[in-house]
């Protein structure tokens, strides 16, 4: 079902969300640059074992290398595959290294180059030209990286194809039930991400009135005409965060190295954290002491005057 | 043994101090966690006040007030100038010339200071698969200027990197890992010796590599690293043997200062308490 504009609500489990909007061999954004990361709704894809799916991010970061441990992928299109500050991802090494996991086939841009092609997917346009990758090698690894020239001035640019994924899945800290949805702090690629992709499933810790987002609307950054679902989840971030809501749990990116590095301690993981709960509720009524402990600090704004 | 007298210092606080002091007072900086991020705010600490850190997750104007540990850690925004988001941070502030200086590092660096940070052996079955590009190729390519920041070895600077992930002063033609699948098309986008002017790239380029025993400089006309200081008790001799060419040195050598007590004092007791980056 393509978003529709009725005032129905767009309000769904993510259980109901995720069986309706991603299906086995979809191409999937789930975006979210550090911040707002949604690792509940990748939880749920596994959950419902999904099937060769092409995951597209910037930084697959644990949330597919979690989804790739579990089988969901067939292909990974990325720009920079770490864990931030700490290594690699193993499940990710091991596939491309031929170490076991795979096969997975990987696109490989720059950040750049995956901001360009959302850029693109956003602005209805088939590419989209930046200055990147020249005296590199990744064109040589990637031969979807092409060049333009420029009529009017003559330069080679090079150029990246639209990115349209099949579903985008965007985490934000509020929205109201048409998909009118507020983010702040660090916006990543979450509205290029949506206006690119034919379906969007937007996923908040708070749902608020219409009211509400009318009262402050420079900060709704994709509206509810884009959006199919809204999914409502407190803490379905973690262990990425949500500015003004909780904190990046730093220390569990610094432990999953030793929980990812082999098959069993992933599948320890999964079937635990994953598998054995139905649900973000349960995630955090298993890991006790967590919520207290990322708990955002006080920093409120003040306002501003809207009228007229 | 940990403990280190007031005048001693690791490898790790002389090059933060050296990098620190390659910043200017208003400069523009496209920040990286570890090391850049603690010598651009030593640089804030000290003689640069004024020096604007964004990061490529579009904090602009950041003051964090702990050590990020990711580059979208949540204090690089409290208290920011902007937010914005990464195709602003790419487009408008690096793409259009408004980074002035980038720092940049990598598991391999060449004679040309082309990085890899993508595989070791070859592309399709990697030995070591590596992160890849991330923003560096654009920082390499846009910003006014780049420092790279690396530790001296042999496995860091070989003859001739398996991949270039970001662009140097020449390109050194494909990596062997990428020789198979080369199609005409690509020569646009760098033949065996281009010049980065040739290729339309806007930065000057890495003009400083910053070692744990020296500074190398580099520009476009002469293309390769040149050693132009040397850190105090390190012979050339030395740095020459942790490199996989005929290292280029300057006639004249002059000693580098190493970190004052205030500098020491800062990058210690604020800056990385507890050691995360100052090995």
């Amino acid at each position: 079902m393509p978003p529709s504009t009725s005032r129905a609500s767009k309000v769904l489990s993510m259980k109901d969300a995720v069986a309706e909007y991603v299906r086995d061999g979809d191409t999937v954004v789930i975006e979210g640059f550090t911040h707002l990361i949604c690792f509940s709704a990748a939880h749920e894809i596994i959950r419902q074992r999904r099937k060769g799916l092409t995951l597209c991010r910037l930084t697959p970061d644990l949330i597919y290398d979690q989804m790739i441990a579990a089988g969901c992928a067939k292909k990974l299109v990325f720009s920079w595959a770490g864990n931030p500050g700490v290594g690699s991802l193993n499940a990710f090494r091991s596939a491309v290294e031929g170490k076991g996991g795979g096969p997975l086939e990987i696109e490989e841009y720059s950040h750049f180059g995956m901001v360009a092609r959302l850029c693109a997917g956003s602005a209805g346009l088939p590419f989209w030209p930046l200055r990147d990758f020249m005296g590199t090698d990744i064109p040589r690894a990637n031969d979807r990286i092409k060049t333009v020239t420029c009529p009017f001035t003559g330069e080679t640019l090079a150029a990246v194809p639209a990115l349209r994924p099949d579903v985008t899945i965007v985490h934000a800290q509020r929205a109201d039930e048409q998909g009118n949805t507020q983010i702040w702090g660090l916006m990543g690629v979450q509205k290029e991400s949506a206006f690119a992709s034919k379906n969007v499933i937007v996923v908040v810790e708070e749902l608020v009135s219409e009211a509400l987002i009318r009262s402050d609307p420079n900060r709704t950054l994709i509206p509810g005409i884009v959006v199919s679902a809204v999914v409502v989840e407190p803490f379905e971030a973690h262990p990425s965060y949500a500015q003004g809501y909780y904190d990046r749990d730093n220390d569990f990116y610094m432990a999953w190295e030793k929980i990812s590095n082999t098959p069993e301690g992933f599948k320890k993981y999964l079937d635990e954290y994953v598998y054995g709960v139905s649900g973000r509720a349960e995630y955090m009524a298993k890991n006790k002491g967590l919520a207290e402990r990322i708990k955002a600090s006080h920093q409120v704004c003040d306002g501003v005057n809207y009228g007229f | 043994m940990e403990e280190t007298k007031t005048n001693a210092y690791t490898q790790s606080e002389m090059m933060a101090a050296i990098a620190a002091r390659e910043l200017r007072d208003g400069e523009v900086v496209f920040v990286g966690i570890g090391l850049p991020n603690l010598a651009c705010n030593l640089a804030r600490a000290t003689h640069a006040p004024n020096l604007l850190l964004i990061y490529e997750s579009g904090a602009v104007g950041a003051v964090p007030d702990r050590l990020p540990v990711s580059i979208g850690d949540p204090a690089l925004v409290t208290g920011s100038l902007m937010v914005v988001s990464m195709a602003d941070i790419f487009q408008c502030f690096l793409q259009n010339g408004k980074i002035q200086v980038g720092f940049l590092g990598g598991a391999q660096i060449d004679r040309w200071g082309n990085i890899n940070t993508t595989v070791v052996g070859a592309y399709g079955k990697p030995k070591v698969r590596l992160p890849g590009a991330g923003g560096a190729s654009a920082i390499a390519i846009s910003a006014q200027r780049t420092l790279i920041i690396s530790k001296l070895s042999k496995r860091n600077f070989p003859e001739k990197v398996d991949f270039v992930t970001s662009p140097g002063m020449r390109y050194p033609g494909p990596g062997p890992s990428v020789q198979a699948t080369s199609a005409p098309y690509h020569e646009v986008f760098g033949k065996t010796g281009s010049r980065r002017s040739e290729l339309g790239m806007t930065g000057a380029g890495p003009v400083r590599v910053i070692t744990d025993k020296c500074v190398l400089e580099l520009d476009e006309n002469v293309g390769e690293m040149t050693v132009s200081a040397l850190y105090p008790g390190v012979r050339l001799e030395e740095v020459k043997a942790e490199v996989g060419w005929d290292l280029k040195a300057r006639r004249e050598l002059p000693l580098v200062e190493p970190p004052t007590a205030r500098e020491l004092t800062l990058l210690r007791e604020k800056l990385d308490p507890k050691k995360l980056y100052l090995k």
